[in-house]
C-alpha cells in the first residue's frame, strides 16, 4: 500500500474535520450543524460533483463507454446485496429482514465517500472519467431491489406485505439531482463550466470540510451506541465488506476497461454504504427491519474506515491493477 | 353566533416517520378530510431509541405530527384507514376530545 497517499489523506482537512465532528460528538460537546444546513450543503456537493461529472462526460463524448460503465455499475449493485446476506446468513443470527435491509445498504452507494474520494485522486493528481458520476448515480436504487427480494422471500406466505416504493425509491432526492446536473453539465459544456466555476469549484473543498464536520458529529453519535446495537459479528462485516466490495468493484472496473482513476472509484463505490437513500427507503419498504442497526453499521463504522483507511486501499489497489 | 360559544369535536394526533407522510396525506386526501396540520418534531425517544433531529443523516428515523379535527362521525372511518396505512410503521396515534370556536371548518 502506498503510505505516503495512506499519510497525505489521513492529514488532509477533510478528514481532519470528519475526525473532529467524531470527537465532539464523543466528548458530547454542544457543536451542531442545523439540518437544513447539512441538507443545502450536501444538495450543494451532489450539485457541483454531478455538473462537473457532466462537463467532463460531455467533452469526451456518451457511447458505448458509458453504457458499459453504466451495465457493469447496476450488475454490482444488484450483486453484491447477494453477498453480503449471504455473509450475514452464516455469521449472524438477525432476522432475514434484517440481513436484507444491511445488505441494501452496501450494494448501494455513500455519495459523500464517493465525493472523498474524487478529493484524495485530486490531491493525488491522478484523473478519473466524469462518466463515473452517472455510475454512482446508477448504483443507488438496485440495491433495494434485490434486498426487498431477498426479505420477501425469507416471509410467509399470506403474510402482509408492504408494497414496493416505487417512486420514492427511483425519483429519489439524490438520483434525481446528480442525473439532472450532470445532463445540465454536458448540455453546457466548457461554457457553462466557467459560468459556474465560482460557485461549484472554488468553494467545493470549503464545502466538503463543512459537511464531513457534521458527518463527523453524526457518526460520532452513533458511535456511542455501537457497542450495545452492534454484536462483534456485524461490527466486524461493517469493516470487511467494504473491502469484499471493493475489490469486487476494482475486479470489474478492470475487466472493462477503465483506467487507473476509474478503478478507483467504481471500488469505492461498491465499497460504499449508503446512508440516505436506502435507510429511508427501508423505512417505508421493510418498517419491521431495525434502524438502528443499519443505520450504526452504516454510519459509524463503515464510513468512517472508508473514509481514512478505505479510500488509499482502493486507490492503491487501483494502482496495481492498472 | 355566540363569541364565547364552542362546539365539541375530536382531535386525532398522527406521529409517524417522515418518509411515511406522503403516503398518510394521500389517504386522508382520498377519503376527503376537512383538513390538517403538519408539524415537525425536534426529537424522542421510543422503542427503537432515542433521536435528535440535527443528528440524523436522513429521513429515517425523523418523526412528523399530523393533526386532524373532526366530526365525530367521521373518525371510526379515518381510525380504519390510518390502522391500515400505520400498520407496521413505528408510531402514536391518539384521539382526544376538543372545543373549537367555528364548527363550520371542520
Amino acid at each position: 500500500m502506498d503510505f505516503t497517499l495512506a499519510a497525505q489523506n489521513l492529514i488532509s482537512p477533510p478528514v481532519l474535520f470528519f475526525a473532529l465532528g467524531v470527537f465532539a460528538a464523543l466528548a458530547r460537546s454542544e457543536l451542531a450543524i442545523p439540518e437544513a444546513v447539512a441538507k443545502a450543503l450536501s444538495l450543494y456537493l451532489m450539485l457541483a460533483i454531478g455538473f462537473k461529472g457532466g462537463v467532463a462526460a460531455g467533452e469526451h463524448g456518451l457511447g458505448l463507454d458509458l453504457l458499459t460503465v453504466i451495465g457493469a455499475a447496476v450488475a454490482l449493485s444488484f450483486v453484491i446485496p447477494l453477498i453480503a446476506f449471504a455473509l450475514l446468513r452464516t455469521t449472524t443470527r438477525l432476522s432475514q429482514v434484517d440481513q436484507a435491509a444491511i445488505a441494501a445498504h452496501y450494494g448501494s452507494i455513500s455519495i459523500v465517500t464517493f465525493i472523498a474520494a474524487t478529493a484524495a485522486l485530486n490531491a493525488a493528481s491522478i484523473t478519473y472519467p466524469g462518466i463515473m458520476v452517472a455510475a454512482a448515480a446508477a448504483m443507488e436504487v438496485p440495491a433495494i431491489i434485490t434486498a426487498l427480494w431477498l426479505a420477501r422471500r425469507g416471509r410467509q406466505n399470506g403474510s402482509q406485505q408492504q408494497p414496493t416504493p416505487w417512486r420514492e425509491v427511483v425519483l429519489n432526492g439524490s438520483v434525481v439531482l446528480l442525473i439532472g446536473a450532470f445532463a445540465v453539465g454536458m448540455a453546457t459544456g466548457e461554457r457553462g463550466y466557467e459560468d459556474v466555476a465560482p460557485f461549484i469549484v472554488d468553494p467545493f473543498k470549503g464545502v466538503l470540510c463543512l459537511f464531513l464536520l457534521d458527518m463527523g458529529l453524526v457518526a460520532g453519535r452513533e458511535l456511542r451506541h455501537v457497542a450495545r446495537t452492534l454484536s462483534p459479528a456485524l461490527l466486524v462485516f461493517g469493516l470487511y465488506m467494504p473491502m469484499v466490495g471493493g475489490v469486487l468493484g476494482a475486479l470489474a472496473a478492470l475487466l472493462i476497461g477503465l483506467d487507473r482513476g476509474g478503478i478507483a472509484i467504481l471500488s469505492v463505490l461498491t465499497a460504499s454504504a449508503s446512508y440516505i437513500a436506502v435507510p429511508a427507503a427501508m423505512r417505508l419498504a421493510l418498517p419491521e427491519a431495525k434502524p438502528s442497526l443499519y443505520l450504526t453499521l452504516s454510519l459509524a463504522v463503515t464510513f468512517p474506515f472508508n473514509l481514512t483507511i478505505g479510500i488509499p486501499f482502493y486507490i492503491a489497489l487501483a494502482g496495481w491493477l492498472s | 353566533m355566540d363569541a364565547y360559544k364552542t362546539y365539541p369535536k375530536k382531535r386525532l394526533s398522527i406521529i409517524i416517520e417522515a418518509p411515511y407522510l406522503s403516503r398518510l396525506l394521500e389517504s386522508l386526501d382520498s377519503l376527503e378530510v376537512p383538513g390538517y396540520t403538519v408539524l415537525p418534531a425536534l426529537g424522542g425517544k421510543g422503542q427503537a431509541g432515542s433521536w435528535r433531529r440535527d443528528s440524523l443523516s436522513s429521513d429515517a428515523g425523523r418523526m412528523v405530527q399530523v393533526i386532524l379535527i373532526l366530526d365525530a362521525e367521521k373518525v371510526a372511518a379515518i381510525l380504519k384507514l390510518v390502522r391500515k396505512v400505520l400498520d407496521r410503521q413505528m408510531g402514536i396515534v391518539t384521539l382526544s376530545d376538543v372545543e373549537v370556536l367555528r364548527p363550520d371548518s371542520f
